[in-house]
Parts: structure tokens; sequence; C-alpha cells
């Protein structure tokens, strides 16, 4: 993960639109070997965390200043 | 197929689309995908390494956002594929089959369903609608300078400056919950159905802005330059809101078929 590249604004959002509909959205079956993310809330926790640490690799340009000084 | 192998489903469609349509269009695992055929429907599946794609392997690989995200594209790129030669019912992310044989049963027994489904969002497409608000310019117009005509002394002035003061923020809100149910109306008017989902936490979307409306509508193909004109308009008429649209999307939001 540290080797992640900050997308910019527009890719992010579009990229959380995408997995909120992939992984929200779309038909469900269950059953067979079919993963089908029944447990979406825990998916979408660990997303949060995943995102979240991506956007702490890549603080906020007006937020770094108050930090640093 | 091996024993090894699995079969990964994007989406469901009509049987006028066959393998010639999909030629090119490779999957999750850059593997080719093709179409299973049963009962009037076509799968639109792909085989790939239940190795890699099993449900042990999935589970950990989920955590990997590069790896979610590649897979999360390379779907729904599939799935945008299938959409562009037909209604499509998309699969949600990391379904997969034993065979292709099961996949078959699948379409059979769901046949109904499907059908049913597939006719819904026939010729329509889904459309994302967000709404961010600016909230100086939503209090510039709620804030109503009390004036200082009439007997108020300069403690009473006070005590109004300062309720107003708190009951700012509680204003701007309404005032924003306000204009997203009467955003939200305003677009069904012009769509088959819509959703408002929860708006997205600024950590995910790595904005500053603050969300206030979030919705997806399913809306006609040949109504969806109304709609733009009318997300353009809305947009335009209510300085403290700024919209954004996104699509068209598959019709994942409104192709719920659960169990």
């Amino acid at each position: 993960m540290s080797e992640m590249v900050p997308a910019d604004d527009t890719r992010r959002i579009a990229l959380v639109d995408l997995l909120d509909r992939v992984l929200g959205g779309g038909v469900v079956i269950t059953g067979e070997i079919t993963l089908s993310l029944a447990d979406v809330d825990m998916v979408r926790i660990s997303l949060r965390t995943l995102i979240a640490s991506v956007s702490a690799l890549v603080p906020d340009p007006a937020e770094q200043d108050s930090a640093d000084g | 197929m091996t024993a090894d192998d699995g079969v990964w489903l994007y989406s469901i469609t009509t049987d006028s689309i066959g393998d010639a349509q999909l030629a090119g269009v490779t999957g999750v695992a850059g593997e080719p995908v093709r179409a299973v055929t049963s009962s009037g429907l076509v799968a639109v599946v792909g085989t790939v390494s239940l190795g890699e794609f099993g449900q042990e392997p999935l589970q950990r690989k989920l955590e990997d956002l590069d790896w979610l995200a590649a897979t999360a594209r390379a779907h729904d790129a599939v799935v945008a594929a299938v959409l562009r030669n037909g209604p499509t019912v998309p699969l949600r992310l990391a379904t997969l089959y034993l065979d292709d044989d099961r996949v078959r049963l699948l379409l059979t027994e769901r046949q109904e369903e499907f059908g049913a489904t597939l006719r819904r969002v026939t010729g329509r497409s889904e459309w994302g609608v967000k709404g961010y608000g600016d909230a100086k310019l939503l209090s510039q117009d709620v804030k109503e300078e009390p004036s200082s005509t009439g007997a108020t002394g300069k403690g009473t002035a006070y005590l109004l400056r300062r309720r107003a003061e708190l009951s700012a923020q509680q204003d701007v809100e309404r005032k924003a919950a306000g204009h997203a149910g009467e955003i939200h109306a305003a677009l069904l008017d012009q769509a088959v159905d819509g959703v408002r989902r929860q708006v997205t936490d600024p950590v995910l979307t790595g904005r500053r802005a603050w969300m206030i409306f979030n919705g997806t509508y399913l809306v006609d193909n040949d109504r969806v330059d109304g709609f733009t004109a009318l997300v353009t308009a809305l947009d335009a008429e209510r300085p403290g809101i700024t919209l954004e649209l996104t699509g068209p999307w598959p019709p994942y939001s409104f192709a719920g078929i659960d169990g």
C-alpha cells in the first residue's frame, strides 16, 4: 500500500462510485461457491480503512500547512 | 476447464448476444469472456482460476485496494461491453459458479425473474446525481439579519445575535435537506425509478466538499437529454448547491434480485 499512487479527486470519486455499485448493487445470487459479498458491510468497512489510509498518505496541502506549522 | 477452474459471472442478457459480440472482451483475470446460453437467456462468464479467485483468496484480496479497484474496473468493463449490445442485468462482484452446467441451471430456474428484470431495464440506463453544498452560500440565503427597528435594547440584541449564530448551522442543514428533497423529487419526475443513497464519507471521496445529496436514477434512454438538462437547470437555479452527474451506468442499482 505504501507505493500507492494517489488518484486525483475525479478518479477517486469514480472509483468510489464504481465500488459502491459493484459491491452494493447488481444481482445477488447465493449458493455455489459464490462469494456474492453477503458481508458487504464488512467489505465496506475495510474499504473505508484502506481508502482512509490512502488519504493519510496524501495529505491535503491546506492541512499540511497547519500540521507543519 | 479443469477442476481448479471456476466460472465468474458478469451479467445476464438476452440470447441475441453471443460469442461474436463478446469477441475481444476480457475479464477480471484477463480471460476471454463467453456466452453460456439456456432458456432464451445468456450468462456472460469467464473461466478463472479458483486458486486466485476462489472464496479464500478472494476474501483476502478484497482487502487490497489496488486489486479490488482493478477487479471492479475489469468486471464493470465486461458489463459495459454487454450493455452496448443489449439489455443487461449486472451480477454483483465476485459471483462464481463451479461450471457452465450449473450456470445453465441458474438461467433455467430464474428464467422468469431475469426476463422480467431485463424487460425493466431495456432501453434505460442508470445515472448518478450527487449534490455538494456550499455552507457559506446556503447560510447567506438563510440568515436574515434581525432588523434594528424596534425598541430592542443592547442586551436583547446580543442575545438575539447569539441565538441566531447557534441556530445558523441547523438552518443551513435544514435548508440543505430541503434542497436535497426537492432535487430528488424533480429528478424522479424525469426518471422511471430512483433511489437516494447514503452520502459518501468525505474520506472516501477525498474531497473537502460537503455532500448533501446522493441519488441514482433509472432513465429512459430517449429521455436522457431531458434528464441531463434538468440536472443542469437544478444546478444553476440553486447557487448554494453544485450537482454532479455520472453515467450512463449499467443498471447496478435497479437489477436487484436477491436470494
